[in-house]
């Protein structure tokens, strides 16, 4: 069916240029008369295309204004860091910048080549250099490029800038492999027991020295849970190629380089139940959902399932080009308040009795070890994700 | 075959051509030519195939990505049963035509095909040189441009597919077949393809570089060059620097591959096993990558500035506005091209402390880039604008150029970089500020120097259409991309509704793909009226356009030397348009200056 409409398109595109060189000859008819077409523009060229540039910034102009209104909702809301704030009136005044700067040359620009479109009898005003003007236009984007540098430089140092000393931060290591994230935090003592992917052996899966007294009080999980209104400080790791932990809607990204370890902080500041009450998300939401239905009913005329209702989740994505199914590498992150988190994370085994239970038992299963404790909901939860996820990247 | 060259070099000087002029057989004229003209149009018409390959891949990913997973025949035709099983693209192929797009078109199509052609043909003839310093080198260097682009063709036919690592081919992705399947033979042959490349690229630059050193004609300082030359001479310039760096980045990752070193990687586990890789860093290879991969976009864009310079000139009737200016943003251009390569690597896992430098030396590029777009502007201001299609494809790239280059202020500030750093936002600005702008550069010196490559003129009407369709699918493409980045959408995604976050944007990508498949239909009214117009356009005069510079002072005839007689001398600068006290509205440069005529510019 779509290759018919492209089809169809494409006859219809061929028709449209036979027309269009028709009228395009039709307006040079009178020249002809006169002199013979030599290919080069005349001034009934000069005219239409005149006009048409004229015509083309109109284009740019109402495109422009279109774009805003029809999508202007799409792009990212509320920050929900603590960072965000800033980093979105660094965006805004770079953006009105942009906007203003566009406009002014785009319409000197066409204005100049619609005004001054060629006469035959014209001539030219010979005007080669002006060391006034060229002084001002240097020295304008001087000066606004010194003062956006110097924000964006102060707020790039507040934002990743580290101190590892001063703070009092929930430390968590995101761990990255094809096609999935994992993430374990330091436990009680706040520090992340040492690791390589040496040290991958059964539901070891992140590699993390069990030898190292730090380790032993490690906690790992398959979905990021992170309290509202402290500074959590990321080690990102990965076991194979480069990715890229990228939380959208907390305005933070950082590579995952292995053989290396790299860092990024954020605040989180809006609990995700918070953010599915906010106005923007709660629209973004609804779109989305009428959407999705429409699409299931298509989907159940063909004899398919019909798609999940989406609820608001905060994400993390993989955003480096990472093989196969590296568009489907993501995994849900929740922020609860401090109290709710720390329920969820007492209720985790520790890295040190889920090693040596699954080494009690006769035949190490990875699976197995968080099926013995069916009474907890979330871990159950958090073992289909992990299945979902798997059979996704293996589909692909 | 050097020696006939050296030969036809000295006698030119002195003596007419024609008399001992060495007869050409079909092979010495058209295939190993070593006539700066014929390696023009070599350069020329193996870039406009590459380019037709370039895009009809980007056809194809788009299709997948505004109809994912559907089935289509033109994806079973072209793509064939392994790639695309039943009709529907494969998500490691869709990785592959999104890594050989955009290789072919940044390599293949805007570096060779545009500053290959364009250096090639302009620099003897506008600084009157008889060729090349050294034609032999020149052959070679197409022939080697060839092999290249021959072998990189090839490796579409891999069964594991093409080199699918993303045209910066990351390592580890890059180097491990485990990772995704691209990795295997279509890598290696993507890695010899680019180093036979970068062999071609450099032997051309050297000829560039020494030929506008040495030969210029009498009377041609360096500040009577026209901005054409200034932007290939230095273009050629940065090549040089930095393209041997991409050369050592390919060999260490060969090596790495083949020979198990570890330059590139460490500590990894795959497929279940732990390789014995340890002490690399993949952050190596990106800061060699982009110290060529950054100035690898002004190799791109300042060709197509130059020419664009030049034909706004001539086509305003006019003199360029501040040409001392415009050769000093070129020259600033091109140093700070070379040290802004971080603003890559933001949030590569480098020192931030970096990231504040490369902020810093990438926002004052804004300010040469600036006076070129202002300068452009004033040229038009009281001009008597002669809106040829190469006129109009020189204004829109002042557009694009303005569009695009704007949302570097964003992409540049690494603070800003942090949330759209890898989303469509950095996939529109690159694509309009180099792509769009040096393709279009590339249609504006086709339509301008057609008649001087091929003696006939290419249809003006069609060259109409073909711009103002392109135009508006340009922005219509690419111009949406911007918001859908903002929303947060990653590139390289083989699909975007595979979780429901994205599903709003699929009507945006079904306009965008809608804008690409009319826009890319359009070549084929440029592709039709240049074969055409090759054996069947209108007979071109000497100087259609009334032009200044040297190349039309040359006969149309294909003649080894370029001039018949002597070579011209030159008297003034390229721009004198419509300059007071003379009759016609353009005075080429071997003119002499009129008794008590004075020089206007500075």
């Amino acid at each position: 069916m779509t290759s018919l409409l492209i089809i169809a398109v494409l006859v219809l595109l061929g028709i449209a240029i036979w027309q269009l060189t028709k009228i395009f000859h039709l307006t040079q008819l009178g020249a002809t008369v006169r002199e013979e077409n030599t290919e080069v523009a005349n001034d009934r060229d000069n005219n239409v295309n005149g006009y048409l540039m004229f015509g083309f910034l109109g284009f740019i102009y109402i495109f422009t204004i279109y774009s805003m209104v029809k999508w202007g909702h799409l792009v990212l809301g509320t920050p929900a860091s603590e960072h965000g704030p800033q980093y979105d009136n660094l965006m805004a005044i770079s953006m009105w910048l942009i906007f203003i700067v566009q406009t002014i040359t785009q319409f000197l620009l066409h204005y100049f080549a619609f005004k001054y479109r060629g006469k035959k009898d014209n001539t030219a005003y010979y005007y080669a250099d002006n060391d006034k003007l060229e002084f001002i236009w240097t020295i304008i984007p001087v000066v606004v490029l010194a003062g956006l540098i110097l924000y964006g430089l102060y707020a790039w140092t507040n934002i990743m800038f580290i101190d590892d000393d001063k703070e009092e931060a929930l430390y968590v290591e995101v761990y990255a492999k094809q096609f999935g994230w994992e993430v374990r935090y330091a436990g009680e003592d706040g520090v992340l027991g040492k690791a390589n992917i040496r040290y991958i052996e059964g539901i070891n899966t992140m590699g993390v020295d069990m030898s190292d007294p730090n380790a032993q009080d490690d906690i790992t999980a398959t979905e990021l849970h992170l309290p509202k209104g402290k500074k959590v400080i990321f080690k990102f790791r990965s076991q194979d190629v480069l990715h890229s932990a990228y939380f959208p809607h907390f305005r933070a990204q950082m590579n995952v380089v292995p053989g290396m370890v790299t860092q990024f902080g954020f605040t989180p500041t809006i609990t995700t139940d918070e953010m599915r009450l906010d106005p923007a998300i709660m629209d973004k939401v609804s779109n989305i959902n009428n959407i999705r239905s429409k699409k299931s009913a298509d989907l159940i005329a063909k004899g398919g399932n019909a798609l999940d209702p989406y609820t608001f989740d905060y994400l993390l994505l993989c955003n480096k080009i990472c093989g196969a199914s590296h568009y489907n590498m993501q995994m849900k992150v929740v922020v609860d308040n401090e109290a709710d988190f720390n329920k969820w994370l007492s209720e985790k085994k520790t890295l040190g009795v889920a090693v040596k239970e699954s080494q009690a038992g006769d035949e190490p299963h990875e699976v197995e070890v968080p099926m013995a404790d069916p009474a907890n909901n979330i871990d159950q939860d958090t073992i289909k994700a992990t299945v979902d996820s798997t059979a996704v990247a293996q589909n692909r | 075959m050097s020696a006939v060259g050296h030969e036809t070099h000295g006698e030119h000087d002195h003596h007419d051509a024609h008399d001992h002029h060495h007869k050409d057989t079909f092979i010495t004229k058209y295939i190993f030519s070593i006539d700066h003209k014929m390696i023009a149009k070599q350069y020329l018409i193996t870039g406009i195939i590459m380019g037709i390959i370039g895009i009809m891949m980007s056809i194809l990913f788009r299709m997948q990505l505004a109809w994912p997973e559907e089935s289509f025949t033109i994806f079973k035709v072209l793509l064939g049963d392994n790639f695309a099983p039943n009709g529907v693209m494969r998500n490691d192929i869709y990785l592959a035509l999104v890594t050989i797009h955009g290789t072919i078109m940044v390599f293949f199509v805007l570096t060779a095909g545009l500053s290959g052609t364009f250096s090639n043909l302009l620099i003897p003839l506008q600084i009157g040189a008889r060729d090349m310093a050294s034609g032999f080198m020149n052959m070679i260097s197409y022939w080697l441009f060839f092999i290249s682009s021959v072998i990189m063709v090839i490796s579409l036919f891999v069964e594991a597919g093409p080199a699918s690592a993303g045209w910066t081919i990351y390592p580890p992705l890059s180097a491990l077949p485990q990772a995704i399947g691209g990795s295997g033979a279509g890598m290696t042959l993507w890695l010899v393809s680019m180093a036979i490349f970068i062999a071609s690229s450099l032997m051309g630059s050297l000829n560039y570089v020494v030929t506008v050193i040495n030969l210029r004609t009498k009377g041609m300082s360096m500040t009577r060059l026209p901005l054409t030359i200034w932007a290939f001479f230095i273009t050629a310039v940065i090549g040089i620097l930095s393209f041997p760096v991409l050369l050592s980045a390919a060999l260490l990752l060969i090596f790495d591959r083949s020979f198990g070193t570890s330059f590139f990687l460490s500590d990894i586990f795959i497929a279940g096993e732990v390789l014995h890789y340890q002490g690399g860093s993949p952050v190596l290879f990106e800061h060699l990558f982009w110290f060529l991969g950054h100035p690898e976009v002004y190799i791109v864009l300042l060709p197509a500035l130059g020419i664009t310079s030049e034909i706004i000139a001539t086509n305003s009737r006019k003199p360029i506005f501040g040409y001392r200016a415009m050769i000093a943003s070129i020259l600033a251009i091109a140093f700070l091209s070379t040290i802004v390569w971080g603003h890559h690597m933001f949030i590569s896992g480098m020192n931030p402390f970096l990231g504040s430098v490369f902020t810093f030396t990438t926002l004052l590029i804004a300010i040469p880039s600036a006076v070129k777009a202002f300068n452009y502007i004033t040229t038009l201001w009281r001009g008597n604008l002669q809106l040829n299609p190469a006129m109009l494809f020189s204004i829109g790239l002042v557009s694009t150029f303005i569009t695009g280059g704007l949302t570097g202020i964003i992409l540049g500030d690494s603070t800003l970089d942090i949330n759209v750093h890898d989303t469509y936002f950095v996939v529109a600005h690159f694509h309009l500020v180099m792509g769009i702008s040096a393709l279009y550069g590339m249609f504006a010196g086709i339509y301008h120097w057609f008649p001087r490559m091929f003696g006939r003129m290419m249809n003006k009407n069609l060259g109409y259409i073909h711009f103002w369709v392109t135009a508006v699918c340009a922005y219509g493409v690419f111009f949406p991309m911007h918001f859908i980045g903002m929303a947060g959408l990653p590139r390289r995604y083989y699909t975007n509704t595979a979780f429901p976050l994205f599903d709003d944007l699929q009507d945006v990508n079904v306009l965008i793909t809608m804008f690409a498949i009319i826009g890319a239909a359009f070549q084929l009214v440029f592709l039709w009226n240049f074969f055409y117009s090759i054996f069947r356009g209108k007979k071109a005069p000497m100087n259609p356009w009334r032009s200044n510079t040297l190349e039309w002072t040359a006969p149309v005839e294909h003649m080894h030397g370029n001039w018949p007689g002597e070579i011209p001398e030159v008297y003034r600068w390229p721009y004198d348009y419509s300059k007071p006290g003379h009759d016609e509205d353009f005075v080429p440069q071997n003119i002499p200056m009129k008794d008590g005529e004075e020089q206007l510019h500075h």
